[in-house]
């Protein structure tokens, strides 16, 4: 091994500069065969820093602040009807838009990768426009548009009488609206790889289209949907610029977890924050790793494993 | 007829991928459609399948016009070069397949499909690999699982596109003999593609040379190679030499052993097989020099330099048995007499 990487470096014209020292060539015959991608400490190294600065250390920082209760008034703020109406309203409303993103985006990355049509590339960029655009700005302009006087606001409310804006059925617009590029980035390259000889094996061997969608087609898109599905619910739950203007922010309606977090952060209730901060930061988790489990358990009964 | 073309042309944008083909099969017959790549040939095959259409023409299975049937009803088992197994199911659900899709009126019970499967996945002899997925499986027994699954739909013709493309070389070599010994049991009309003449000749009961999108002939693997209709395909089947009497081999030829008489057209095409070569006697009529020879197993190829007339010099390959050309004594550089038992003309 030591032989093959002095011959790469003066490839590289580095002999000087790369060529190993004695110890070093002497701990790489040690290694034999253990270990063929060097830089293992390094980057392991950077990876635990990195991680330490910008998750552990901040999040441990909550817990702390959170330690300033007691048990007691934790339970209390947890319990608080308020507080629990904006959970409900939360992580519910995510969990529908991410369902409706899942679909919606199975469908648009489907017409992507699928067909061909003018215009393609443009459809294409604009899918990537709630990841660009300043949150508040596309909550605006939602509220703008989905407003009982708005543009298709009023359309739909002189229609049906559904009030779409100021109403949790307006969060979960603007979360559909946040959570729907990552379901299509998420299987748009499945569907791209995804072999279409597949396919005409199956009609070859009798499948109706319907059946060589839901039984071939499906079963090997589905992980990478429940991916794009959990990332959207992820980022559903912690947004807070689209939908706060949308939402119209009543307390026990449409008042949503993040909002109640800057509500007692004005109150200077710091503690009270971080509670709600913490509890939500768990429930997320939980979630998310019943949805990895979820995964597992797709691709694993897929063969993917 | 099992599998009749009449007057397939397809084009794609300017390219003209099949040029007005016509094909009749009978019952029973292993087909090889043979050709260099971008011939047609799985064009062709997938035209017959279903699973492109022709720009015109008919195809007919069985006696019936299916031109406007989709792949679905028409019955036949499809085999693709790079398996096209599904991914997410386990062999024997991939081989179930075809018998899970079928209407319910149609569709046989649970035990049935079972020992059906069972079977099927006896006759590849891969039964003790049926609880697993296809990424677990080598190439070779990846194809056989996907003509198992074909077979499963007792399919009326078996279409095969370059079975053995994607596998290494000795595999390939158990599989074309195990295919053939397969097709005599089953006597299922099959076609299949390859650009490989020698996998043509081995496995084939009849053999289709296209090239351009034309047939250039059908026969029996013996017929083609001993009686080739034209330049390209005793150029493409097996080894050949070519002597082109416009650069002035007429004389060579002749003292060779082919007389002006037998001389019937500008080019003549000898196979190494039927060049013999003795030691020089008499040094000063010699013409050709021995340059190099490598072993085939059986056959010795002889590479043999020619000084043309005009100052060119043209290897010429002849080949014989191991133990007569030990017998010759022969080393490189030496000169030798060449004689030609049987040419090919061409015009």
């Amino acid at each position: 091994m030591a032989a093959i990487s002095i011959k790469s470096t003066r490839h590289n014209g580095l002999t000087a500069t790369v060529l190993p020292t004695f110890r070093q060539y002497k701990k790489i015959t040690d290694m034999a065969q253990s270990n063929i991608m060097p830089g293992f400490r390094p980057a392991i190294s950077f990876t635990l820093v990195y991680l330490a600065l910008i998750v552990l250390i901040p999040l441990s920082a909550m817990l702390m602040k959170t330690f300033q209760l007691s048990l007691d008034e934790y339970w209390a703020i947890l319990t608080n009807a308020r507080v629990q109406a904006s959970f409900r309203i939360s992580f519910g409303a995510a969990l529908i838009a991410a369902f409706v993103a899942g679909v919606f985006g199975f469908i648009i990355a489907w017409s992507l990768v699928r067909y061909n049509f003018p215009g393609k590339r443009l459809f294409d960029a604009l899918i990537d426009l709630p990841f660009a655009l300043p949150t508040a700005v596309a909550g605006i302009v939602l509220a703008t548009i989905y407003e009982p006087r708005g543009w298709i606001g009023k359309l739909v409310m002189d229609s049906t009488g559904i009030q779409i804006a100021y109403k949790p059925l307006g969060i979960t617009f603007a979360l559909i609206f946040i959570g729907l590029p990552f379901v299509v980035r998420t299987i748009e390259p499945v569907l791209q790889e995804f072999d279409t000889a597949m396919e005409e094996a199956a009609a070859s061997l009798g499948a109706t289209r319907l059946q060589t969608f839901i039984k071939v087609i499906l079963p090997n898109i589905l992980p990478a949907t429940i991916t794009g599905v959990a990332l959207a619910f992820a980022r559903g739950v912690g947004e807070y610029g689209s939908v706060i203007f949308i939402a119209g922010n009543m307390p026990y309606i449409s008042e949503i977890v993040p909002l109640l977090i800057i509500t007692k952060l004005e109150q200077y209730d710091y503690a009270g924050a971080t509670a709600i901060g913490l509890t939500m930061l768990l429930l997320s988790f939980l979630l998310l790793l019943l949805i990895n489990g979820l995964q597992w358990w797709v691709r694993r009964r897929s063969g993917q494993l | 007829m099992s599998i009749s073309v009449n007057n397939i042309s397809k084009h794609f944008g300017a390219f003209t991928a099949l040029d007005n083909i016509s094909l009749d099969i009978p019952e029973g017959e292993l087909v090889a459609l043979l050709g260099p790549s971008g011939c047609g040939k799985t064009t062709l095959l997938r035209i017959i399948a279903g699973l492109e259409q022709a720009d015109q023409g008919d195809v007919f299975l069985k006696g019936d016009r299916v031109t406007d049937q989709p792949v679905k009803n028409r019955q036949i088992g499809f085999v693709f070069q790079h398996y096209a197994l599904f991914r997410h199911m386990t062999v024997f659900e991939n081989v179930a397949f075809g018998l899970r899709v079928k209407p319910r009126r149609e569709r046989l019970g649970e035990a049935i499909i079972r020992k059906k499967v069972h079977d099927l996945l006896s006759l590849v002899q891969l039964d003790w690999l049926h609880d697993r997925y296809p990424d677990q499986l080598s190439g070779g027994q990846r194809q056989r699982i996907a003509l198992a699954r074909a077979l499963a739909v007792e399919p009326s013709v078996l279409l095969l596109d370059e079975p053995f493309g994607a596998l290494d070389a000795s595999v390939r070599k158990d599989l074309r003999q195990w295919l053939r010994n397969l097709h005599h049991d089953l006597n299922v009309t099959s076609i299949f593609v390859t650009h490989d003449q020698e996998e043509a000749m081995e496995v084939a009961s009849q053999v289709v040379v296209l090239n351009h999108g034309r047939i250039e002939q059908q026969g029996a693997p013996g017929d083609i190679y001993d009686h080739p209709a034209n330049a390209f395909v005793s150029r493409f089947i097996g080894q050949t030499n070519v002597f082109d009497l416009e650069e002035h081999d007429a004389d060579w030829l002749q003292t060779a052993g082919l007389s002006a008489a037998q001389q019937k057209g500008k080019i003549a095409h000898v196979r190494p097989h039927d060049i013999v070569i003795e030691k020089s006697t008499h040094h000063s009529d010699a013409y050709v020099t021995l340059k190099d020879w490598q072993h085939l197993g059986a056959l010795i190829r002889i590479e043999l330099v020619k000084s043309g007339i005009n100052g060119h010099a043209a290897s010429v390959y002849a080949e014989m048995p191991n133990d007569q050309f030990r017998r010759l004594h022969l080393n490189r550089g030496d000169k030798v007499d060449l004689r030609i038992r049987h040419a090919h003309w061409f015009h």
